[in-house]
């Protein structure tokens, strides 16, 4: 691990909160999320559709929060500020510069109509602002630093001119100009093919080995998780249910959630049918006491419906679930 | 590129074809012929025989097609039965008018239109926006006829600002000339604004849910500069579309206007030819109007490549 303990974190995220308030009544999308992302470290997000995880990475962005009907609760540390209490313009000077994000489909995350080094260079004149011509010509070497290959030319070219991997790449480029210290990832890989996918983690690490950028990755790819990650928060119904190392998240997970999602990884050779969690998520319509997976947990007891339970199992391993508690539960590691 | 140009140039020929076609056997579906209209209460068969002979009506309906036609080929439209004068001439002496009226209230729909729709657009389901979605409704509504004749009314015999009508040609002075055509402008041109302002509203709103234009932001770009520097390029595909299809509706509007506000343009050509059955000018005028629609449409959809990179002819 790059990550050096007893560090400050970079970003502290607690107890975010984040609604909607809809006409069908209010969405709680995030529901009291906390955790920290250090300088170096990659920390995976996953969660089935509709959990959370995009959510909480777009107003980690300030992109929600600013419409009548969304309503954002909680505290978001950067550099000593909380970025929930600044104002849009100087929430505009953290995006793209300091907090950068890479969207997931490449395909439709560029401009269409705007040449592709244009488009890569544009951050550069917002935050430093550099003439069209110096920007250009920056996004020309950051091109050719994320792997495109005659970048010179292909700067000039408009986005449909490029392939996936190649669109992906310049997104991630436009992404480092200003050299962020925070990369959101959301979902970088799902559109790609898989050889592409391969590549495009391998520069993500190269990016955190190189610039310590400290990178927030959302993903339902377990497997992406497991090659990249340090650190995996597991979210569910907007809420993380359990935070550990990687290798502790695969060797002894801990929330009944978790381990359903491990046993949905087909493992190749291996003859055992994949065990689906049964049922389906909740409905985020409704503010509940207790625990979200309760309705589909296999070890569901009456307390698991009135309260939470969070308990640091072992070292940065973090489960809200009452059985984590167990001792026998606890001898396993 | 060229190769495209000359296959739609050459794909112009059969459309304006089968408009000849229809033109000339419309013109000579309405009740009452040349004769007739012209000797009005003097008609004897004779005297309308003789007209008929005189002007060639009495040959076979084919061969005076083919003759017309003909005569189109080597540049000759004919001659009007009325006024004796080259149908060439008639219609190069009216175009000054209309093509001025078109392109005022073109530029009405440019530089109204389109700012109000993308305004409502930034601005959706607020104020602005439901006032821009009525005042277009209204005046998508709002028949140019009518509003022409208020216009009158109001700002020319009670205001006394502008000439009732009449057409002061731009030799006479640029100020002279705009006052006289500024109110059949506005009439004309509200109407395709709102069209405009309609179709740029919701281009915009598109664009604006786009993964692209999300993306913008999350670079730090701020309200304006999002709708200046990626969203308005991206709506150019369609807002050109409907410019150009308005423009249609322009030329075909503008018959109505010069009436009214006694303007001598290429419309009110239209409309004199028709009243007299002079089959030869109202041939050509019909002619001359769709041949300028369809190489309006020609020229949106060349100017498609200007603003979207991926269309390459």
């Amino acid at each position: 691990m790059v990550r050096e303990e007893n560090k400050k974190p970079l970003l502290e995220v607690k107890n975010l909160q984040v609604e909607f308030h809809m006409r069908q009544g209010t969405m709680y999308a995030v529901r009291g999320v906390n955790f920290n992302l250090h300088r170096g470290e990659i920390l995976g997000v996953v969660g089935e559709s509709g959990c959370g995880k995009s959510v909480t990475a777009n107003t980690i962005l300030g992109l929600i929060g600013k419409k009548k009907y969304e309503k954002v609760y909680g505290e978001i540390w950067f550099h000593d500020e909380d970025i929930l209490k600044k104002s849009e313009r100087e929430q505009q000077k953290l995006r793209g510069n300091k907090i950068a994000m890479i969207f997931q489909d490449p395909m439709t995350a560029l401009d269409p109509v705007v040449k592709v080094g244009k488009q890569v260079g544009e951050v550069l004149q917002i935050h430093q602002k550099k003439s069209p011509k110096e920007a250009f010509a920056q996004a020309v070497q950051q091109l050719i630093k994320v792997g495109i290959p005659s970048a010179k030319e292909r700067a000039s070219d408009y986005p449909f001119q490029f392939s996936g991997g190649m669109r992906q790449r310049a997104v991630i480029a436009s992404s480092l100009m200003c050299e962020p210290e925070i990369l959101i990832a959301d979902e970088p890989t799902t559109a790609l093919d898989v050889t592409i996918q391969a590549q495009i983690l391998d520069l993500l690490r190269q990016l955190r080995d190189e610039n310590g950028v400290a990178i927030l990755l959302i993903t339902h790819d377990l497997g992406v998780v497991a090659e990249l990650c340090d650190t995996v928060a597991v979210m569910y119904a907007g809420e993380i249910v359990e935070k550990a190392p990687v290798q502790e998240i695969f060797q002894s997970p801990k929330h009944p959630y978790t381990q359903g999602l491990l046993q949905c990884i087909p493992v190749p050779g291996k003859k055992e049918k994949l065990i689906p969690i049964p049922g389906q998520p909740p409905k985020l319509y409704e503010k509940t006491p207790g625990c979200k997976f309760a309705q589909r947990c296999p070890y569901r007891s009456e307390r698991c419906e009135k309260e939470i339970h969070l308990a640091e199992i072992a070292t940065d391993h973090f489960v809200s679930c009452w059985r984590a508690q167990k001792d026998g539960e606890r001898d396993e590691q | 590129m060229a190769r495209y140009i000359i296959k739609r140039i050459l794909s112009i020929i059969p459309v304006l074809l089968g408009i000849s076609i229809v033109v000339f056997l419309a013109v000579r579906l309405i009740p009452g012929d040349f004769a007739t209209v012209t000797l009005g209460t003097q008609y004897t068969d004779e005297a309308a025989a003789a007209l008929r002979e005189r002007y060639g009506l009495d040959q076979p309906i084919v061969y005076q097609y083919f003759l017309w036609l003909g005569g189109i080929l080597t540049g000759d439209f004919g001659f009007s039965y009325v006024s004796n004068q080259s149908v060439s001439v008639l219609l190069l002496s009216r175009l000054p008018v209309t093509l001025e009226l078109t392109v005022l209230s073109l530029l009405l729909a440019v530089l109204v239109g389109i700012p109000m729709g993308y305004w409502a657009a930034c601005k959706r389901n607020k104020a602005p926006d439901s006032v821009a979605t009525v005042t277009g409704l209204l005046g998508i509504s709002i028949p140019n006829f009518w509003l022409g004749t208020m216009f009158i009314l109001l700002f020319s015999l009670t205001l006394k600002w502008f000439p009732s009508g009449g057409f002061v040609p731009l030799g006479d002075g640029i100020l002279a000339n705009l006052k006289s055509m500024i109110l059949p402008a506005i009439a004309l041109g509200v109407a395709v604004s709102a069209v405009v302002m309609r179709s740029s509203r919701s281009a915009m709103i598109e664009v604006i849910g786009q993964e692209y234009m999300k993306m913008a932001k999350a670079k730090g770009l701020s309200g304006v500069g999002l709708i200046f520097k990626h969203g308005i390029k991206n709506t150019l595909v369609n807002v050109l579309t409907i410019l150009g299809l308005q423009t249609g509706s322009l030329l075909g509007g503008s018959v109505v206007i010069e009436q009214i506000f006694s303007l001598p343009g290429v419309g009110s050509l239209a409309l004199q030819a028709i009243n007299n059955r002079d089959y030869l000018v109202l041939q050509g005028t019909v002619l001359f109007i769709s041949a300028m629609f369809v190489l309006i449409n020609l020229i949106v959809d060349l100017l498609y490549c200007v603003v979207n990179p991926q269309i390459r002819y």
